[in-house]
């Protein structure tokens, strides 16, 4: 009889976990995305130079690495959460400047914020509603990244522009083959902690906006 | 060379050298794909790629 009712009650009991971390990183997500958008205005109002972007990064990277894995599972990591989406958000101010000021700039703008948010919404929705195991896609993406980053790299020094919209259209890839991972973890049990699914949604999403930023911008014409 | 591209270099030597150690482990931990699931993987990002292109048409 005991091992009727674990057999039950344990399958119940994970798919509310389950649901449970889905529903967490889909509030803190949508509430971070909130606050970045209201720091991205901000930044934006205040005509912040173009260093910042580097700086924000620069701080919320070190935040990333260095305090989050220690408050991740405490009540502080929200706290650490909206200090990273807020510094990232502040750092797309200039870069906002920048595109605003072109001809067609609010256009590109609303497009690029558009087209992120129907890329998110379409594979997130495609991970949920079909239910499929994405796990085997880690290596190959977090090489991929390597590999974008070296590259990157490279063409600081290089200054290929065409290899630059080469690196944004792999990251839109890459991006995406992210979400519909990390979505797939949150539904197959393999991540329970909601705050560290919300910084990767997040920085998925913000690279999404940001390459199909630099792709708009340079192949949608502003003549 | 500037100081914004001083500092890109430094940003992104930066994220390769934190990113390395957990790359490996999860190169390591990564399951094989069976048949069928890079399909089911590539279609949507395939179709993201589409969605861009048509972006980019209207923009």
């Amino acid at each position: 009889m005991n091992r009727l009712d674990y057999s039950v009650a344990r399958p119940a009991a994970t798919s509310v976990s389950i649901n449970k971390v889905l529903k967490n990183t889909y509030i803190l997500l949508s509430a971070t995305l909130i606050f970045s958008a209201l720091m991205a205005a901000a930044s934006v109002a205040f005509q912040m130079p173009p260093m910042t972007y580097l700086l924000s990064l620069g701080a919320a990277f070190l935040l990333i690495w260095l305090v989050l894995p220690k408050t991740a599972n405490s009540s502080s990591g929200l706290v650490v959460v909206f200090a990273i989406t807020g510094l990232m958000g502040f750092g797309l101010g200039p870069i906002l400047s920048m595109y605003l000021a072109l001809s067609n700039g609010p256009q590109i703008v609303a497009t690029a914020f558009g087209g992120t948010g129907v890329i998110f919404l379409g594979l997130s929705g495609y991970a949920l509603t079909t239910r499929k195991d994405f796990s085997f896609m880690g290596g190959f993406l977090i090489a991929g990244m390597l590999m974008i980053l070296v590259t990157a790299l490279a063409n600081i020094f290089l200054g290929i522009p065409a290899l630059s919209l080469a690196i944004s259209a792999v990251v839109i890839m890459l991006m995406s083959g992210f979400i519909l991972y990390d979505t797939s973890r949150m539904i197959h049990g393999g991540e329970t902690n909601y705050i560290t699914m919300t910084i990767s949604l997040y920085l998925a999403i913000y690279n999404i906006f940001i390459s199909l930023l630099h792709i708009l911008g340079a192949l949608g014409g502003d003549d | 060379m500037d100081w914004m591209q001083i500092g890109s270099a430094i940003l992104l030597g930066a994220m390769i050298v934190f990113l390395w150690p957990r790359a490996k482990q999860m190169l390591k931990e990564t399951r094989k794909a069976e048949a069928g699931e890079w399909q089911s993987a590539i279609l949507p990002i395939l179709a993201v790629m589409g969605f861009v292109a048509l972006l980019v048409m209207m923009v």
